[in-house]
């Protein structure tokens, strides 16, 4: 949600064009300091994506640290009971969808994980749009680089690398049960017996039909949160054009003004759904993953 | 949506986290969360048991005061009982004394009557002879008489 005349004052002074402000609002931070024009560099990070990533993660593992250092079985603070709440709601869900006690150990703490730290990430939509980029456009421009290449983005999980990462995490989490549960043998056996029957013939089908299902799983998984909370955040700069827009004191650039406040408003409030929703969805599919991993088709 | 190595740092910083909650985090929460529920377990049981053991204790009051009253009852009847006996046992002695004192006073009076007998024989014996004396006007010899006298004696009594 930027505000209109922040972008006002920059259109006044540099002028971006509708589709520059947006290229320029979807180009991360890497490590080249360039847009990456490749599909595919393995030798480039997303130094924006990792840095807010990691640092959610770290306050919202403190936080839930400090819960958990002070927690007494006795009568809880208000700070312990939330913690509590969230910590039963995944203990629920697990228990639900893991039927191994000591699986249980490993995966509730996980889903636990996930679903807090893709919270956090989500959230940063709820930060003025240009508010950080702005600031980092400041400190750049500060240290004599180019402002027009202060590139920034604040919300880890609109980048596909962040969503994929974790939806391959959950993926290798899923072969380690399957290896674990039913043996290097018996899951090789699954592979090529399953779905279609334990035939000779079909083996080649049925390990075709599981390799695209996992595939298929894991790459829905990540595209899914990066999906929504790139609509999202696209929608927001959207949004903000409206505001952009202003030429002075007229009526259509009150129009637009008042949209924007509108528009932005209404999706903010509709957007604490969606954050909310897609980390209790990447959650629960995590934990309806690893769970299949533990049984036999 | 390009792809590049930060998907990898990804995927290692998640574990890492997830090492972190499985670590520190979730054992402590877990653990108390589980200790409470004991807790308040145990705290029902013991107040199911305290309202068993309370319902037990009102019955077993009422089974004391019940034999309580009973035993003093008993003991009452009892004490009654000695008491009536005692009376008996009393009353038996006094009519057994007072019997006893009747007899004892008959034998006094009679060993009385006996003795004014034997005083009033000793007296008539000697009013006898002094009356014979009067009438002989003699003297007579105590001696000689003597057995005359203890001869009347015998007569008298």
């Amino acid at each position: 949600m930027a505000s209109g005349t922040e972008l006002a004052t920059e259109a006044a002074h540099h002028g971006p064009t509708p589709g520059e402000y947006i290229a320029h609002h979807l180009t991360f931070l890497n490590s080249s300091g360039e847009p990456q024009k490749e599909l595919v560099n393995w030798g480039l990070v997303n130094v924006d994506t990792l840095f807010y990533a990691i640092l959610l993660g770290v306050i919202g593992l403190f936080v839930l640290w400090r819960a958990a250092s002070k927690a007494t079985s006795g009568v809880p603070g208000r700070f312990q009971a939330a913690v509590e709440i969230l910590v039963e709601m995944v203990a629920d869900q697990a228990k639900g969808l893991i039927h191994s006690e000591e699986s249980r150990r490993t995966v509730a703490p996980l889903a636990l994980t996930v679903f807090v730290w893709i919270f956090l990430m989500n959230s940063m939509d709820f930060l003025p749009l240009d508010l950080l980029p702005r600031i980092w456009e400041g400190i750049y421009a500060s240290a004599g680089h180019d402002p027009h290449h202060a590139y920034m983005r604040v919300v880890p999980t609109a980048d596909i690398n962040a969503t994929l990462g974790m939806s391959i995490s959950v993926l290798l989490v899923c072969l380690y049960y399957n290896v674990k549960i039913k043996g290097p043998g018996g899951w090789a056996h699954e592979l090529i017996s399953a779905p279609f029957g334990d035939k000779l013939i079909l083996a080649p089908f049925n390990f075709a039909m599981n390799i695209v299902e996992f595939l298929a799983k894991t790459v829905s998984h990540g595209m899914r949160l990066f999906g929504n909370m790139f609509a999202g955040e696209l929608i927001f700069m959207l949004i903000a054009l409206m505001g952009a827009a202003w030429t002075g004191a007229n009526l259509p650039s009150f129009l637009l003004a008042f949209g924007h406040i509108v528009a932005g408003f209404a999706w903010a409030v509709f957007h604490i759904l969606v954050v909310t929703l897609q980390a209790f969805i990447f959650m629960m599919l995590t934990l309806v993953y690893i769970g299949q991993a533990h049984e036999g088709h | 949506m390009n792809l590049n190595a930060t998907l990898i740092i990804q995927i290692v910083v998640f574990l890492t986290f997830v090492w972190f909650t499985k670590s520190f985090v979730w054992p402590p929460i877990v653990k108390a969360l589980d200790e409470r529920a004991k807790k308040i377990a145990d705290g029902l049981a013991a107040a199911e048991k305290a309202k068993t053991d309370l319902a037990n204790a009102e019955k077993k009051s009422i089974e004391e005061l019940r034999s309580a009253r009973e035993s003093a009852a008993e003991l009452r009847s009892g004490a009654e009982k000695q008491a009536a006996k005692l009376l008996e046992d009393a009353r038996a002695e006094a009519n057994r004394i007072i019997a006893a004192a009747r007899e004892a006073a008959a034998g006094e009076a009679d060993a009385a009557a006996q003795k004014a007998k034997d005083a009033l024989r000793d007296q008539v014996a000697q009013l006898a002879v002094a009356g014979a004396e009067r009438i002989l006007r003699r003297e007579i010899n105590a001696q000689v008489h003597a057995d005359l006298l203890a001869n009347l004696k015998q007569e008298l009594s």
